[in-house]
């Protein structure tokens, strides 16, 4: 376990996750100002940025002092210096999920939030070009939300050519 | 007949509309808000000292003196189905901007549709140039949700097939760099070269490509007999190989020329942007998963991280020719100091029985059926876990709900990040040397999109 940075703001709940990770629980209006302490800190890349429907696990056990909510946005920063990982977990919102865009901390979650913003319709405030990544422009709806259902086409059978 | 034909200006129209993309194109000087005109000028990374000068962006310049053209979605030299835009003035790149998601097929939720065992076959497809190292990846996170420990043999079988399969995949780019730079022998050579693994890989698991070898608990299957020769001949080969191909390009004028200070990268600007792999350790930045966050055994093997100095293309390329070799030495010492044991772990909740006990017992039968069936299930909760694939960090993070099947699997695909430093290699270069910038950046579309 390590400590927070020094910067970080308050109500910051850290856990302790599986391999040694460290997991840290945001609420959205601290969530810029933590991730850019953790930078400060040393961590000097975003790895990954990722969101999560929790839509049928919405009891999900969390730290005391976290409201679990159906989206989460999870952030894992990389130190090149200490070599060491740290997870952000913000709880995002229930309906219209929104937070913060990292894109002034991290250039380079730009395309990531993209995707997030493509498969799960969360917001991120100030990206500077939040438009769909992977999907076409049109597309209705966000494929990786637990409410949107797997696609399938119907297989079409094609009657046999029959004996002459 | 005469309804058939569709006048020129007609077609031109419906292939436009039928490919256009809306708001994630690269809209016209015009239509684009200083912020975005600001990456023109770099002014995008907001690194110390590198505000944006509204004063450096060209306003006047108008409409009509810039052209805005498509490469891609289907160009040779994008590597699949990769389409760029570029604002051209002249044959000077001023912006660019990557188009992606036509080969997008929604692995991360066909994944969640998978169980734990069947989630192999999903994930060897995303990057398709390294698929063993993608399933390690996977394989690696669902064994440390469950908390199991493989066997020592499985670790280096596992060690080994990766970096044969880093071979591979270099090859490939050694092959399609040459390509893009004119070198169609070289072309040839890495295609030559590569089927040798692949051949070895169809010994070892049935398949050359999308293995679906390593699987959470193990692999698949050992080696098959007389492995050693084969691995040994194939190292041999293609080590003799590479001073082949170093004689072949690495002092040829023609293609210095066009790699030698072409698209430098800057340390700074390559941590900002997420930058790993090969074109990380070009800036001089020496971070390898392998060496600094080790996993399966590589602590206790020997090898150099190879980095480079200028973090220019000639940089990837050597980078990428020393990878190759120092993968071989891997090999070699896993040959050498292979153990013996199982090939995958005893632990019957994940391994199913050996076919020679479903034969006989009814037990054996109902279990290996309801491992392939229902599958085996995860404790709650969630993990990243990151491997170094050919192209840098290949993560995975799962969140698991204690049944068989993930809730949530993403996969962070170097190639995806990487990408985004296309527009910032780009700009300012000559529109012939975009081609070697994708070339350098070795996407593959398949992990791009997922």
């Amino acid at each position: 376990m390590i400590d927070l940075p020094p910067s970080a703001p308050d109500g910051v709940v850290v856990a302790d996750v599986l391999d040694a990770q460290i997991g840290c629980f945001v609420e959205p209006a601290q969530y810029v100002a933590l991730v850019t302490a953790w930078r400060e800190d040393g961590f000097e890349m975003c790895a990954d940025l990722c969101a999560v429907d929790y839509l049928s696990h919405m009891d999900r056990p969390l730290p005391d002092g976290v409201t679990p909510t159906r989206f989460e946005v999870v952030v894992n920063l990389l130190s090149l210096s200490k070599r060491q990982r740290v997870r952000v977990r913000v709880q995002a919102g229930n309906e219209d999920p929104e937070v913060d865009s990292l894109f002034d901390v991290y250039p380079g979650v730009e395309a990531m939030e993209r995707e997030a913003f493509d498969m799960f319709g969360v917001i991120f405030r100030g990206h500077p070009d939040l438009t769909r990544i992977l999907m076409p422009e049109d597309w209705e709806g966000h494929p990786l939300r637990k409410d949107y259902a797997v696609g399938r086409v119907p297989v079409q059978f094609k009657e046999a050519p029959g004996p002459r | 007949m005469s309804d058939m034909t569709i006048r020129t200006a007609e077609r031109v129209e419906l292939l436009t509309a039928e490919t256009a993309e809306g708001a994630q194109e690269l809209q016209r000087r015009t239509a684009t808000p200083t912020s975005e005109l600001g990456r023109e000028v770099g002014a995008v990374l907001r690194l110390d000292g590198r505000v944006l000068d509204p004063n450096a962006i060209d306003y006047e310049r108008r409409d009509d003196e810039t052209m805005i053209i498509n490469m891609g979605p289907q160009h040779p030299s994008t590597h699949g189905v990769l389409r760029i835009m570029l604002e051209l003035d002249g044959e000077f790149v001023l912006r660019s901007k990557p188009i992606i998601g036509y080969l997008h097929t929604g692995m991360e939720k066909t994944g969640e549709e998978l169980s734990y065992i069947q989630g192999a076959t999903n994930v060897t497809r995303m990057d398709y140039l390294s698929p063993v190292i993608n399933e390690l990846n996977y394989s690696l996170a669902v064994e440390k949700l469950l908390g199991i420990e493989i066997p020592e043999r499985a670790t280096w079988i596992r060690m080994m097939m990766s970096e044969l399969n880093r071979v591979a995949s270099h090859l490939v780019w050694m092959a399609t760099n040459g390509m893009d730079l004119g070198s169609t022998s070289m072309m040839i050579y890495g295609f030559r070269e590569r089927e040798l693994i692949l051949a070895f890989f169809e010994k070892t698991a049935g398949l050359r490509m999308n293995l679906n070898y390593v699987r959470p608990g193990g692999v698949a299957a050992d080696l098959p007999d007389g492995w050693r020769d084969d691995v040994t001949v194939i190292c041999d080969t293609i080590e003799a190989r590479t001073y082949e191909y170093d004689e072949l390009l690495t002092g040829q004028p023609i293609f210095r020329d066009r790699l030698v200070g072409v698209a430098p990268l800057t340390a700074e600007e390559a941590l900002a942007l997420g930058v790993t792999g090969p074109l990380l350790r070009s800036t001089g930045v020496p971070w390898d998963l392998r060496r600094t966050m080790p996993y399966l055994a590589y602590d206790q093997v020997d090898f150099d991280v190879i980095v480079g100095t200028y973090g220019d293309n000639f940089d990837r390329y050597a980078i990428r020719l020393n990878e190759m070799r120092e993968s071989l030495r891997i090999v070699r010492q896993c040959v050498d100091r292979m153990p013996d044991g199982d090939y995958r772990s005893q632990d019957p909740k994940v391994t199913p029985p050996p076919r020679a006990r479903i034969n006989e017992s009814m037990e054996a039968l109902i279990h290996h059926f309801k491992l392939f069936t229902e599958g085996f299930h995860v404790p709650v909760g969630e993990v990243y876990s990151a491997v170094e694939s050919p192209r840098g960090e290949l993560g995975c993070y799962i969140v698991a709900d204690g049944t068989s099947k993930p809730y949530r699997m993403h996969v962070r695909a170097p190639s995806f990040v990487n990408l985004q430093v296309v527009p910032l290699l780009m700009r300012g270069g000559m529109m012939s040397d975009a081609i070697t910038v994708i070339s350098a950046v070795d996407p593959v579309m398949g992990e791009v999109d997922r």
